[in-house]
């Protein structure tokens, strides 16, 4: 008897909750690094990118206004859900970046951890980057970390998950919404996380995922004017500057760590790369 | 605004006549001419000469020896030798006694640097003598404390200095802005070169003056005055590794496109269009105070001015009564006589940029009252003024004016305030006037702004964080947050 016909499955983007194909109708190939095709992967446009941005700017008030606890339990969920594709996840970033069943498995299992990890930061880290201010009068006066709004992440290009979950988490634990630009070349592992992310109770629109040609996408989402902030350490050394001047238009902030060593500790760095402080002052008095 | 009384207030018939009351202008110990301050030691620069002016009067104070590019290569030359010789290897407690030592030099010589500020600036005496000259003594105090204590800041177990700070500061707190750049970029063990604004440069280099005498080692402190080319030759200079600006949201703009690929550290604080947000609920006495002093403080030269009004729409006849009741007793004026609540506009262009953005506003349809007041004959002034009937699409509505005009908006409900007070691309600070403390803390959760005021406006202190959102730039400064952006 013939062996079984596989079914292959078809990668799109992840914009508002939904798996829409690029508008532009446009695909690109995927393979792995010794050169076998995987797929071919949807190449979000411009247009598709917008469409990111407005779901993710829908998303900040209801995501920006639930409780950290809330946020904190969506994305131990993420963690969850994750957990129980483990073995998918594995074949999946063993051929996208070329590298042994087990040691693409760790890394899954890393991320997974790193979601872990993010997750119990959601309700803690306003008590560790915040709190009064003994200022000197009669005034009651606190700090504390609110997200900064709608975040643009390029995603590292080697890293497909464990990188990818590294920078998209801290973001979006802390309250923003995000449109994520995934590895260019190393794509399949992030479309099959929007799966996930859809099954996590995460609200549509919170994180975006879109595949494609990082160059051709990040000038658009670096002078968007109803992003806050981009994350442009994916983005390849040459292109960096035009983004960082194209970000001026709005006074974004621009975060930027070329360090991809995913395995250690991550630190507070992106967690308070995407918040901002707020200050409150009321009189003390009868 | 619906419906509006229209009838004036005149001035009251005073209880008691005001007699002047000057500071004198000796105290200030101006000098005939002020040099730069570039590795330890006072120079001519090689730029321009230029007088600087009292605005009151438009009479010259001083001769200033303004900075040329080869000042500023020297200063950062200067800067990145101490760094990496002495301010960066010295031991944070040693640091931290130099900066101690400036903040009690400056109370030392806290009058004279008020008249002095006052003269140079314009502002009334009991706001350089009350506010900007005992904050700035508190930032370096403050500060001060910090330098042998960085490792429990909460940025790593051994965070480390960035290099050396170039830093650009506005005209409106000459003295204070200075201190909110020196002092954190020392404690955190940087080094600075520091360009004063081209109208006010005679505080910062008296503070030169204090560091020298204070024994702060050679090149630790550099102070270039200077106009737009040399803030520009210093926020470019390849020999630095961190701006620090505080201006216009325009020019900060253009220096972060400036610093885009070059890994300089940036932190930028930057224009501002505050709603002062009164619900009907508020103590209006209070509100009105507060209201005031948001907008009229400093002669509204201030990026986190209350000047976008919005009450709510049941008392908003009574408000602007009692306000425009308020603003008739103000005393507009020598900036030196200590009864003085207005004083000078700081500049001939910066009066002429409030005279457009006025006219523009009465253009748009917006009404226009000001309190009878007797302009000085010389000098730049502006009389306080408020605009009612303003729509969110004026232009004195959606731009800094930088001066003291209030436009007034009203609101029904919560949620039509915050819409209203968010519409906008600043996001510096805002004000909440309501007895209510649930939506004292549901509307300061809701507004999009750095700093929120509730029942008070315009308080600083060097504990608290203070900066934007949005296009009113990143980075704060004041409290620990304010270290952050002078650590590697």
């Amino acid at each position: 008897m013939a062996e079984r016909l596989a079914i292959r499955k078809t990668y799109k983007l992840y914009i508002g909750g939904a798996f829409p194909r690029s508008e532009s109708g446009r695909s690109y190939p995927v393979s792995t690094p010794d050169g076998d095709l995987l797929a071919h992967a949807a190449r979000a446009s411009r247009k598709d990118l917008r469409d990111g941005v407005s779901a993710a700017r829908k998303a900040v008030p209801g995501w920006s206004g639930a409780t950290a606890y809330n946020r904190g339990q969506v994305v131990y969920r993420i963690a969850e859900m994750l957990d129980g594709r483990r073995d998918q996840f594995a074949a999946e970033v063993a051929a996208a970046e070329g590298v042994h069943t087990s040691a693409a498995l760790a890394q899954v299992d890393a991320a997974i951890d790193r979601l872990v990890w993010y997750a119990g930061w959601a309700d803690k880290f306003a008590q560790v980057v915040g709190g009064t201010n003994p200022v000197a009068g009669p005034y009651f006066n606190f700090s504390i970390p609110e997200p900064t709004g709608v975040v643009g992440v390029l995603a590292p290009q080697s890293s497909s998950l464990l990188g990818l979950v590294s920078v998209f988490a801290p973001v979006i634990v802390t309250g923003n919404a995000t449109v994520v630009v995934t590895s260019q070349d190393r794509p399949l592992p992030a479309v099959s996380l929007s799966e996930v992310l859809a099954t996590s109770d995460l609200p549509d629109g919170v994180l975006n995922i879109l595949t494609g040609i990082t160059a051709e996408l990040a000038p658009w989402l670096a002078s968007h004017k109803d992003v806050n902030a981009i994350d442009i350490s994916g983005a390849a050394r040459g292109l960096r500057a035009d983004l960082q001047q194209a970000a001026a238009d709005n006074v974004k902030r621009v975060f930027l760590d070329p360090d991809e060593s995913w395995e250690a500790e991550p630190g507070l760095r992106r967690l308070t790369a995407f918040v901002e402080t707020k200050t409150v002052w009321h009189p003390v008095g009868l | 605004m619906a419906k509006k009384s229209t009838a004036k207030p005149d001035r009251p018939t005073p209880v008691f006549e005001y007699a002047p009351a000057p500071e004198s202008r000796e105290i200030g110990r101006l000098k005939p001419s002020y040099q730069i301050f570039v590795d330890g030691a006072f120079r001519d620069g090689s730029g321009e000469a230029v007088k600087t002016i009292n605005p009151a009067d438009e009479q010259p104070l001083a001769e200033v020896s303004e900075a040329g590019p080869a000042d500023v290569d020297d200063a950062v030359r200067a800067a990145r030798r101490a760094h990496t010789e002495v301010w960066g290897p010295m031991a944070g407690r040693d640091r931290a006694k130099y900066l101690f030592r400036i903040a009690r030099a400056i109370q030392e010589r806290a009058r004279e640097l008020a008249v002095l500020e006052s003269l140079d600036n314009g502002k009334p005496i009991k706001e350089s003598r009350d506010v900007d000259v005992p904050t700035a003594a508190a930032h370096f105090f403050y500060y001060a404390g910090w330098a042998d204590k960085l490792g429990y800041a909460g940025f790593g177990p051994n965070p480390r200095s960035i290099g050396v700070a170039g830093q650009v500061i506005p005209w409106n707190f000459p003295l204070l802005m200075a201190a909110w750049k020196i002092a954190p970029a020392l404690a955190a063990g940087n080094t600075v070169v520091l360009k004063p604004a081209e109208t006010t440069p005679l505080t910062a280099l008296t503070l030169a003056e204090i560091i020298a005498e204070a024994d702060v080692p050679a090149g630790v402190v550099n102070i270039v005055a200077g106009g737009p080319a040399i803030g520009q030759a210093l926020v470019e200079h390849n020999g630095i590794d961190k701006i620090a600006f505080t201006g216009s949201t325009e020019v900060g703009k253009l220096i972060q496109r400036s610093a885009a690929g070059t890994g300089k550290r940036l932190s930028l604080e930057l224009g501002g269009k505050a709603a002062n947000i009164v619900f009907e609920d508020a103590p209006l006495d209070q509100a009105v105070e507060g209201i005031v002093n948001g907008i009229f403080f400093n002669q509204g030269h201030v990026c986190c001015a209350g000047s976008r009004l919005l009450v709510q729409e049941s008392i908003a006849d009574e408000v602007v009564a009692a306000l425009e009741r308020r603003l008739t007793t103000l005393r507009l004026g020598d900036p030196l006589d200590k009864n003085t609540d207005i004083g000078a506009i700081n500049s001939a262009a910066q009066l002429a940029r409030i005279h457009e953005m006025a006219d523009t506003g009465t253009a748009e349809g917006a009404e226009r009252w000001s309190p009878p007041c007797e302009l000085p004959a010389r000098g730049f002034w502006f009389p306080p003024t408020v605009f009612t009937g303003v729509s969110q699409a004026s232009r004195i509505a959606r731009e800094e004016i930088f001066g003291p005009v209030l436009s007034v908006l009203t609101f029904r409900t919560p949620g039509e305030a915050v819409e209203k007070a968010n519409n906008t691309p600043y996001g510096l600070s805002a004000g909440i006037w309501t007895e209510k403390g649930s939506r004292i803390l549901w509307m300061a959760n809701q507004l999009r702004a750095g700093v929120v005021w509730a029942n008070t406006f315009n308080r600083f202190d060097p504990a608290s964080p203070f900066g934007g959102y949005k296009e009113s730039g990143f980075g704060r400064e004041g409290g620990r947050h304010g270290l952050e952006a002078y650590l590697g």
